[in-house]
């Protein structure tokens, strides 16, 4: 692999550009590897990067059905924080949000994390009271987190109506060193880097069947043929519960749309991220001068990849009240994503009923944040078969023995 | 959008009327029974892509439960039941293997 560097930038400013090379290859499968990863999204090549880096295996292939970081990864509103209520959501988020700060260096790739400040609006008495308490969770932590009062978020959010009067702004939990990412750089970055440590990734190759014997993982059938493989984790989001049909098993998850969109780019108007979680809306302007706009999920299972057009206008009617300007704003773009719902909507990193078979999936409406604490813990439970402690409590077993980690309540919205 | 007729008092509308409700045909598991049998009721789903037989309530309308079977790919919906039914009618099995021959059927 090629360095990327100005001095990289400029020799190849004065050979017509003629140098670069593809950022990752796409080898033919082989027939088998140590490691099958299935869902090249952030979170599998994620994975798969901790894998080599933190445990030297790499004898891995990444089998994505679609094109590298087409799913979710994609379609995600590019937003990090950590500012969780239960400690192991803390640990986990605060994990990955303290990987983006370095990954650009890491990976010797621009993720563009621009840790610029997520604010939490507090529009109700109830949500006020919420923030104050996770603002304490976090101090405990060693999340640093902040409850700020109206006249603060008027000075970091100027063009906000603190006034209402439906949804009045009450204050709002800030976290300086949240920010945004740009999401498809991630998935490129990890890709990169895997791909240099000799991984496979293998585009365009759905998985159509999982192959056992004696309890244990042997082998994943494709559409290029059947992979026999030591080790199976399996990373992809909504499509889960089709992936532990295969498998054998069944997961507490539901897969839902969830909808974003963004408004035609304008001029700089707000340099921090802004959640509205009362009215389910969250919006953050791109390096491209778009209003990001995320919103509510539907209720029902889907896997349409599109949203039901009511949660759109819901969310925009909300958002209107509290930034007037955007009511002349033309919107630009919508799409959809399919979210794995769980119960108590926190993610699960756990061992399956199949041996060597392991899941990642349930992130719902928030997993983008995760993507490096996600893989981390991936790759610590795929090479030990264990889980580490930061995927401990995050089992699939934890709702047959009733130790949810209840961030549902906590953040009073899907998050 | 996403159009449903009620059974109970025959309204079609759209989406924005209605509540979803989850998996139908749930076989409920209480007290007395195994752990596994009472997690797979409260949490664990078939979660299909295709076809999905589900609970809804006509919210804004005559407030009753009703079912549905839908595909969750082309939110094409098959029919609508009672909500007092233990499975899907033979009607609506009809239905769903008119339009999908390979569908393997309710289990």
């Amino acid at each position: 692999m090629k360095r990327y560097s100005a001095f990289a930038i400029a020799r190849e400013a004065l050979r017509q550009h003629k140098g670069w090379s593809h950022a990752w290859t796409s080898p033919e499968p082989r027939n088998s590897y140590d490691v099958v990863i299935v869902g090249a999204g952030g979170h599998g090549l994620a994975t798969a990067y901790y894998l080599g880096r933190n445990f030297g295996i790499t004898n891995v292939a990444v089998i994505e059905k679609g094109w590298l970081g087409g799913g979710n990864t994609g379609r995600n509103t590019t937003i990090i924080r950590s500012n969780y209520l239960q400690d192991p959501s803390a640990a986990l988020y605060e994990k990955a949000r303290s990987l983006f700060e370095n990954l650009s260096q890491d990976l010797n790739y621009n993720i563009m994390f621009s840790p610029r400040g997520v604010m939490m609006l507090a529009q109700t008495e109830h949500e006020k009271r919420g923030y104050l308490r996770t603002e304490r969770a976090n101090a405990l932590q060693g999340v640093q987190t902040r409850f700020i009062q109206p006249a603060e978020v008027k000075k970091l959010v100027p063009i906000i109506n603190l006034d209402g009067p439906r949804y009045p702004v009450l204050g709002a939990l800030w976290q300086p060193r949240g920010g945004t990412a740009r999401h498809d750089a991630v998935a490129w970055g990890y890709a990169r880097a895997c791909s240099d440590m000799g991984m496979h990734i293998i585009e365009q190759c759905a998985v159509t069947g999982v192959e056992s014997a004696g309890g244990q993982v042997t082998a994943v059938n494709t559409t290029k043929g059947t992979i026999t493989c030591k080790k199976l984790g399996i990373v992809v989001a909504g499509h889960s519960g089709a992936l532990a049909d295969m498998a054998g098993f069944r997961l507490p998850v539901e897969s839902v749309a969830l909808q974003a969109l963004v408004s035609e780019p304008i001029k700089p108007c707000m340099d921090v991220v802004v959640m509205a979680n009362t009215v389910h809306g969250y919006m953050s302007q791109s390096d491209k001068g778009e209003m990001v706009i995320g919103g509510g999920a539907d209720g029902f299972n889907n896997y349409t990849q599109r949203g039901s057009w009511h949660h759109v206008e819901e969310t925009v009617r909300a958002l209107v009240e509290t930034f007037p300007m955007i009511s002349r704003l033309k919107m630009l773009r919508q799409w959809g994503g399919i979210v794995d719902m769980t119960g108590d909507r926190s993610p699960i990193i756990s061992k399956t009923p199949l041996g060597n078979c392991f899941i990642n999936c349930g992130w719902g409406t928030g997993g983008f944040k995760a993507t490096p604490g996600s893989g981390w813990a991936m790759a610590e439970l795929i090479a030990k078969g264990e889980p580490g402690p930061l995927a401990r409590e995050f089992s699939m077993t934890r709702f047959r023995e009733g130790r949810f980690i209840d961030e549902s309540v906590a953040a009073g919205v899907a998050h | 959008m996403l159009t449903l007729t009620c059974p109970c008092c025959g309204v079609t509308a759209e989406e924005t009327e209605f509540s979803p409700g989850g998996e139908a045909h749930l076989k409920r598991f209480g007290p007395g029974s195994s752990d596994q049998e009472y997690e797979a009721y409260m949490f664990n789903r078939k979660n299909p892509r295709g076809v999905h037989f589900e609970r809804w309530r006509h919210a804004y309308g005559c407030g009753k439960w009703f079912l549905a079977a839908r595909c969750t790919m082309t939110l094409e919906v098959f029919g609508t039941y009672a909500a007092q039914t233990l499975e899907p009618p033979a009607e609506i099995v009809a239905k769903i293997k008119d339009r999908h021959p390979g569908w393997e059927g309710y289990s």
